[in-house]
């Protein structure tokens, strides 16, 4: 009978052979993968407001509780606002954090969860310069949005 | 030592005295740029008086909400947003001629908030009338209660929105008091191009601040809410009206 070092010993040594052949197959994996992977770029800052994991799971609940506070309340802290997430995650490039490579969006299209935030929300943070020039209306537009309206007299000064 | 009950009475309104009286001690605490992480306060209502005399025929301040909230049209006057508009008045008999912007008036008992059957039209808690966006349904009853037709249907998608200022189709929007430039202590777009370009006509400010300019002018000079008799007690008040 083996004595129980040995035992471990021959575990010990199988488990590792099995995971040095487990390694190679998994990488091929990743490689020949036929869903394409997100592209997950950090620009900016050496960690995000929350840990990774995180943020990975329940960023979705952080903005949500966020959004009521700001919009209803006025509270305008900027750690689990949206743009705060906008100010470190857009690219550098397209100023965005939506588009094919976008931080939000590419993560999105992977895991098929529609994201709703920027039919309204601008992806581009403030100061990005994108967006901002596009955005600033011509005269000319603003011209022929304007409607004047021309409201009936005070009643009772010169009423017959 | 045993009390009477009016000598505990008596000592009592003397402690209450002089808690009032102590130096740095306030009844109203006085309006103080807010935090951040502070929620908005009762104490304050923000509000505006427009003085029509002042009131020229220019558009800066309209040309400035626009630009501010990135309020773009479509060239479709009839369907386009408007955030603010000029209204020229004239008297049929006389034919004085009068001209004044109208936006949201802010009121205290808001009609569109009445209405609203999801409550995404609010009053924040500091006077401010607002459409929580993320549960408006554009159902646009508050277009229709609003006595003062300031509020806008966003019938086409939006692009190149403000980052302060998310706007979307199929909800509704009006003059938000410029809540993001509030927020960070400034004031309305509006009120800012009139003073700086215009004719002065706009004074911006906390309606319940004893001390603050608004208020100083609104107990010393004569103003009217428009539509005085809805009892709306709006936030906005017109001068030489």
């Amino acid at each position: 009978m083996k004595s129980y070092r040995e035992m471990m010993a021959l575990a010990a040594g199988v488990l590792a052979a099995s995971l040095m052949a487990a390694a190679p197959q998994a990488a091929a994996e990743t490689k020949v993968t036929r869903v394409p992977l997100p592209t997950v770029k950090i620009e900016k800052g050496e960690k995000c407001v929350e840990p990774t994991d995180e943020m990975r799971r329940n960023h979705m609940n952080m903005i949500l509780h966020q959004r009521d506070e700001t919009m209803r309340r006025g509270i305008r802290t900027t750690r689990h606002s949206l743009k705060g997430c906008i100010e470190c995650h857009a690219d550098p490039g397209t100023h965005s954090v939506i588009g094919k490579d976008g931080f939000c969006e590419s993560c999105h299209t992977y895991a098929a969860v529609r994201i709703d935030c920027f039919e309204c929300h601008s992806a581009s943070p403030r100061h990005s310069g994108s967006g901002h020039q596009s955005a600033a209306p011509g005269p000319a537009a603003l011209g022929e949005g304007k409607q004047r309206v021309a409201a009936a007299a005070p009643a009772g000064i010169c009423a017959p | 030592m045993s009390l009477g009950r009016r000598d505990f009475l008596g000592l009592g309104v003397a402690a209450a005295a002089g808690v009032a009286m102590a130096p740095g001690v306030r009844l109203i605490e006085l309006v103080q740029a807010r935090s951040p992480e502070e929620a908005a306060s009762a104490l304050q209502r923000w509000g505006l008086r427009i003085d029509t005399a002042k009131c020229t025929d220019c558009e800066v301040c309209v040309t400035a909400c626009h630009e501010e909230n990135g309020v773009t049209g479509h060239g479709r006057p009839a369907t386009d947003a408007q955030w603010i508009r000029k209204v020229d008045l004239r008297d049929k008999r006389t034919g004085h001629a009068q001209t004044l912007p109208l936006m949201c008036q802010h009121c205290e008992h808001p009609p569109c908030v009445d209405v609203c059957p999801t409550g995404a039209s609010f009053k924040r808690a500091d006077g401010i009338v607002l459409v929580d966006k993320h549960t408006c349904i554009g159902c646009r009853y508050c277009v229709i209660a609003c006595p003062y037709g300031a509020r806008s249907f966003i019938h086409e998608s939006v692009t190149d929105q403000k980052p302060d200022v998310p706007r979307g189709k199929g909800t509704v929007e009006s003059c938000t008091l410029c809540v993001h430039r509030v927020d960070r202590g400034e004031t309305p777009a509006c009120v800012e191009a009139c003073n700086r370009d215009g004719g002065k006509a706009m004074v911006f400010g906390d309606l319940n601040d004893a001390a603050g300019e608004l208020h100083q002018r609104l107990r010393k000079e004569q103003s009217s809410p428009l539509r005085p008799e809805l009892a709306l007690n709006t936030g906005v008040r017109y001068q030489h009206l």
